[in-house]
């Protein structure tokens, strides 16, 4: 078996496969620098990351793929979920290798994962985008925690600071901690040194602007007046509005 | 903003639940600097309320008062509930905050009629106008258009609002004279007629003019009550695939009819409201939107109702076992779209693939295709399957039904009313 190790970020990815063309041999498994080696291992080679490699590669990609096909691969490396690197590499592989192209071949079991992650974290943004809901805080920011199981939050950056362009916000992901910061010009990554308050999701009443606690109530009496009763169907709620989210909305706590 | 406008909050959005629309989609519009907000396009739920309806606008009355005494309606002016009128001001700072915490999409303004349709329509374009032009708002706007509004009003409204609606309420004129006095159908398709005017004109003017304008961009929709009266599904499907004839007509929303006003003996005794057939006129609306199903084929004189046990398409297919089975190797698009268990997303995957070598039914299955249902219809590369014309149309619908009836009766309850792909 022969192992790539890498810093498992997406450059280092791009710059395993410029490596993995130059030295004509490819990963059978791809492991980040502190993992153990697998059992019967024959080959290590450790990838270090270039920025001119990791460019090349990804322009090689942009000029073979459609702007949509390039942006499910960058859905697919925010999934996070394991392995799933190892199936971009075959991805990447196939595509370059192909002298046709490859994306429309549902027959392959590549590309249907590919495309059926890349639905999943793009529905996971979906949610992102409906669920989100800011508390105004005393200093006038508009503050939202959030929790996706996929890294979504940073796909949502352009809806966001379009739609909320003339407001100061912070979005809050308490699971991965870290978020964006958006200061009425550009959203910028941040990191609370402090986040233990806001991980239960909720901020505290007495961080919360004046008319706060009002507005949240009006929204969960309207929420509430607009349910008809003949027709409860907790089912079909719970399927288009995951239990997940609950916890952050003001409608359902 | 003080608990009064909360208690009045509560109030007109019981009055206002009973609108099935909430769409926001129709218009992008993105933000511009020094303005709230901007217009997604494509729509976005931010809310699920416990019946499982979507929650995408603060769908909302200006007023509960109203002058005419529809039978179908909660707000009629025999009703003993409580009233409540807001004042411009106050809707315009809800719909603002509201939308700043991202709990809605925009504004559904609905109003009762008070003095006249005229005097009620100026008030609502009040709340619409300054929204836009004072406050800057540029989120989503639907508003409803009063049967029997003047043009110019019409006119006034589509400047500032999205969509504009108009709703027939019940599709036979003298089912609507009997249940609704006061109302007649030209009250509802002059404004509709006005509203498709303003469309027309606008996309005219604005391929001479780039930055003309825009009347009311994503169109028009209106809604239908069913179960009400005695219209068969017929009726309502003709109506609304010519209402889809019209250029400016985006949606049709049916609405099970709901039994608020029992004591009224125009009304039907109903336990529950017929969600069921609601569901299969949804599934149905979708076959003529997104199919290419014409209304004769799922209705007809031979068949006047919808098949509360199997979906519309299922149902066409088994009434047509000639047109089956469909080689899933060489059929055209329109025609795979045809079989039941294949929506417009696998359709397209499937034409996709064939580019690559040939289908099988594992790949059907890695599609997403609903084997269960397509295996009758179809024939892929294979040897030859028990189809349809082997099987006859009764086995198919038996085997099809069979699960679903014994759990019909436990659980008969709202389908879902996405029509599943």
């Amino acid at each position: 078996m022969f192992v790539f190790r890498y810093d498992k970020t997406f450059e280092g990815l791009l710059t395993a496969v410029f490596d993995a063309y130059s030295r004509k041999t490819f990963p059978d498994t791809l492991l980040s620098e502190a993992e153990p080696a697998p059992m019967f291992m024959e080959q290590e080679y450790r990838v270090v990351t270039e920025t001119g490699k990791s460019t090349r590669v990804w322009m090689a990609l942009n000029k073979k793929l459609s702007r949509e096909v390039c942006g499910m691969l960058m859905h697919v490396w925010l999934s996070e979920l394991p392995k799933s690197d190892e199936l971009l590499l075959r991805y990447m592989r196939k595509v370059f290798d192909s002298p046709h192209s490859v994306t429309t071949n549902f027959t392959d079991d590549d590309v249907v994962q590919v495309e059926k992650i890349a639905r999943k974290v793009s529905r996971e943004r979906m949610h992102l985008i409906q669920f989100v809901r800011f508390i105004k805080a005393a200093d006038d920011i508009f503050f939202a925690p959030v929790s996706p199981i996929y890294n979504a939050l940073p796909l949502t950056l352009h809806y966001f600071t379009d739609r909320f362009a003339d407001q100061k916000w912070l979005i809050y992901d308490i699971r991965r901690r870290y978020g964006y910061f958006y200061d009425l010009n550009t959203a910028e990554e941040v990191t609370l040194n402090d986040d233990t308050h806001l991980l239960g999701g909720k901020l505290d009443e007495k961080l919360m602007a004046q008319d706060e606690k009002l507005f949240q109530d009006m929204w969960k009496t309207y929420f509430q007046a607009l349910t008809i009763k003949e027709r409860l169907n907790p089912k079909l709620q719970r399927q288009h509005m995951p239990r997940r989210f609950w916890k952050f909305l003001p409608e359902k706590s | 903003m003080n608990e009064l406008v909360l208690e009045k909050l509560k109030v007109l959005a019981e009055s206002a639940k009973y609108d099935v629309s909430c769409s926001s989609s129709g218009t992008t519009r993105k933000n511009r600097p020094g303005a709230i907000g901007s217009a997604a396009g494509w729509g976005i739920c931010h809310s699920f309320t416990e019946d499982g309806r979507c929650v995408s606008l603060l769908k909302i009355m200006l007023t509960n008062n109203c002058m005419y005494d529809c039978a179908y309606c909660i707000n009629r002016r025999g009703n003993d509930i409580r009233r409540a009128t807001f004042t411009v001001q106050e809707l315009v700072e809800l719909t603002i905050e509201f939308y700043r915490r991202n709990y809605i999409e925009g504004l559904f303004l609905s109003s009762g009629v008070v003095n006249n349709p005229d005097y009620t329509m100026e008030r609502m374009v009040r709340v619409v106008k300054d929204l836009r032009t004072v406050h800057r708002y540029n989120g989503y706007i639907h508003m409803k258009s009063i049967p029997g509004a003047s043009p110019e009003l019409v006119g006034e409204a589509g400047k500032y609002a999205d969509r504009l609606s108009v709703n027939i309420e019940i599709s036979k004129e003298q089912n609507l004279k009997l249940l609704a006095p006061e109302k007649d159908h030209q009250s509802v398709y002059r404004p509709m007629f006005y509203i498709q005017q303003g469309v027309l004109s606008s996309a005219e003017e604005r391929k001479r003019f780039r930055h003309a304008p825009r009347f009311a961009p994503a169109g028009q929709s209106t809604q239908m009550i069913i179960g009400a009266t005695d219209e068969s599904d017929k009726d309502i499907l003709q109506l609304s695939s010519a209402l889809y004839q019209r250029p400016s007509m985006k949606r049709v929303y049916y609405s099970g009819y709901i039994p608020i006003n029992t004591y009224d003996t125009r009304l039907p005794v109903l336990k529950q409201a017929p969600l069921v057939r609601e569901n299969r006129l949804y599934q149905a609306d979708w076959l003529m939107r997104f199919y290419g199903f014409r209304a004769n084929e799922i209705v007809n004189e031979t068949f006047p109702n919808l098949d509360l046990e199997v979906d519309p398409k299922l149902a066409w297919a088994l009434r047509h076992p000639e047109a089956f089975p469909v080689d899933l190797n060489k059929a055209d698009y329109a025609m795979i779209l045809r079989v039941p268990g294949i929506g417009v997303k696998s359709a397209k995957l499937i034409v996709a693939s064939r580019k690559h070598g040939r289908i099988t039914s594992s790949t059907l299955k890695k599609i997403g295709v609903v084997m269960k249902r397509a295996q009758y219809f179809i024939t892929c590369n294979e040897l030859s399957t028990f189809t349809v014309n082997e099987a006859q149309p009764e086995y198919v619908r038996n085997v099809l039904t069979e699960k679903r009836s014994s759990k019909r009766e436990s659980d008969n309850r709202q389908l879902s009313i996405i029509f599943p792909d």
